[in-house]
């Protein structure tokens, strides 16, 4: 549903910093998302994409820097209705049936009765509503976690890697109607490590080893990086921003926030 | 907290139940045969009519401990939790959903428990019946808030399996089942009177032989009581919305 007319960020991350252990997970993230961009955050698996979702959605325990979700407080009170997410894992049950599963989320939301069939005929799972979850396919199952994401009309959607594992003309639909989602009025933040998937975004995040190493449009990337794809510009932009000896200090804030003590590089 | 997220929760969880039917079978029968299996045992002697009543206490305990420690740590494991604590569900109203739920199968179980002890193994009871279906009801309560409160301290399958001896085991010893309570060391004896199976164990003691008024039932219960309250609260305050 539509914003009050406030014109504070979707999603605003000012340098946000995790930590797993010693290991610096998040190092200073920072980027705002305009209402109703659909933005891709692509890198390769473990570069913290998933720890960046959860941070937005107030999961993780972050250890500096502060997120902002629709002006609040990310993980606030107020936002448990607004702000949806797909966990990458697919957090459905799998001993209920399709219904099952989404009255218990839609009650859980306090939203309206007829919101189950409307997400049903959204995933195209009305035909599946009465079987058991775990009796379908994968692709049914991914699409049952993302019917979830779609209950009650957030205003944000955090999702996952929500195409993972699926055909590319089950893709092709979730795209459109992610697409369709953002012209009513949504902000969608996606993951993918699929990097052809990019070209359905308003804009990229490329993400690498907890940094973005590009911000930009995918035909801004194209450009910048003189490539024909977006995964020719991802390799690219590594190759550019590191070189060869792995054991590189990155330059950014580091000389701020690495700890006593620590090898260079010890990171990763 | 809200009283519909406890009810949506306590009706899911009753729904995944019934998708599996085996569960309920096992849930329903297993305390009862186990009781059956000593009382056959003992028959050639009067041991049963002793024991009988602790292990109206014992049994229910230890399936709804199992239970509700593995379906809340399998919700963790799944991510459904993790969702769960992103929607406006109050950790409270998730955690007394659980309980709400397994209580329901706890009274089911009870009262299979209760009645195959007394009219099929033969166990008598002098006191009156109510105080013992309320003594074995709060007494399976108690199983299915402290299995949610383990869960919250195990990460994996294999450790919360072992949290059951380690919960369960020395409440059994220190409870008077092997030896009255009052004949153990004085430390034991001490841990033993503040462990809640013990009172449970004397409680369903005291109905079976008639010796007790029911204030002395209705204390213990209370007991039972305050340790149940007492897990609940805990478990939902170490449910943590961000995790690391």
């Amino acid at each position: 549903m539509g914003s009050m007319g406030t014109e504070a960020p979707a999603i605003e991350v000012d340098d946000l910093v995790v930590r797993r252990g010693r290991t610096v997970v998040l190092d200073g993230l920072g980027f705002s998302v305009g209402s109703g961009d659909v933005v891709g955050l692509l890198g390769p698996s473990g570069c913290g994409k998933s720890t960046l979702l959860r941070s937005i959605v107030g999961t993780q325990l972050v250890h500096g820097g502060s997120v902002r979700v629709l002006g609040e407080p990310a993980g606030s009170r107020q936002l448990r209705r607004r702000v949806s997410y797909m966990t990458q894992s697919l957090s459905i049950y799998d001993d209920l049936t399709v219904r099952q599963n989404l009255e218990y989320f839609r009650k859980v939301l306090v939203a309206p009765g007829g919101d189950t069939d409307r997400v049903l005929e959204l995933t195209d799972l009305a035909g599946s509503a009465h079987e058991v979850t775990e009796n379908l396919s994968g692709g049914q199952r991914s699409r049952v976690s993302l019917a979830v994401a779609l209950l009650g009309d957030p205003e944000v959607m955090i999702l996952d890697e929500p195409t993972v594992g699926l055909d590319p003309v089950l893709r092709a639909d979730l795209w459109s109607l992610f697409r369709q989602l953002a012209a009513d009025g949504a902000t969608l933040l996606i993951s993918s490590h699929v990097m052809d998937e990019a070209t359905r975004c308003d804009r990229l995040l490329l993400m690498r080893e907890g940094r973005f190493i590009a911000d930009d449009s995918p035909a801004g990337l194209l450009r910048s990086t003189g490539t024909g794809t977006t995964e020719e510009a991802f390799l690219t932009l590594i190759a550019a921003n590191d070189p060869p000896a792995t054991a590189t200090p990155r330059t950014r804030g580091r000389h701020r926030r690495a700890p006593a003590g620590q090898a260079p590089g010890g990171n990763r | 907290m809200s009283p519909s997220g406890t009810w949506a929760t306590a009706g899911r969880v009753l729904a995944q139940i019934l998708h599996d039917p085996r569960t309920i079978a096992l849930l329903l029968v297993v305390p009862s045969l186990l009781i059956g299996l000593v009382a056959w045992i003992f028959s050639e002697t009067d041991v049963f009519s002793t024991i009988g009543p602790a292990l109206i206490a014992m049994f229910p305990f230890i399936v709804m401990f199992l239970v509700a420690s593995i379906s809340t740590l399998r919700e963790r494991r799944s991510g459904t939790l993790e969702r769960l604590l992103t929607m406006p569900l109050g950790k409270g109203s998730f955690v007394l959903g659980y309980a709400l739920a397994f209580g329901l199968l706890a009274v089911a179980q009870t009262a299979i428990a209760v009645a195959f002890s007394i009219w099929v193994c033969g166990l008598e009871i002098n006191g009156r019946l109510w105080l013992l279906f309320l003594v074995a009801v709060a007494d399976a309560l108690l199983g299915t808030a402290l299995g949610l409160l383990a869960s919250a301290f195990a990460r994996t399958e294999f450790q919360v399996v072992q949290f059951m001896p380690a919960f369960v085991f020395p409440q059994i010893l220190l409870g008077g089942l092997f030896l009255p309570r009052a004949q153990l060391p004085d430390v034991l004896e001490t841990i033993g009177d503040w462990l809640p199976l013990s009172h449970a164990m004397d409680a369903l003691t005291a109905v079976a032989t008639g010796d007790e008024d029911s204030g002395y039932i209705v204390v213990r219960t209370l007991f039972i009581g305050a340790w149940i309250v007492g897990s609940i609260v805990l478990g939902s305050i170490t449910l943590r919305r961000r995790t690391p």
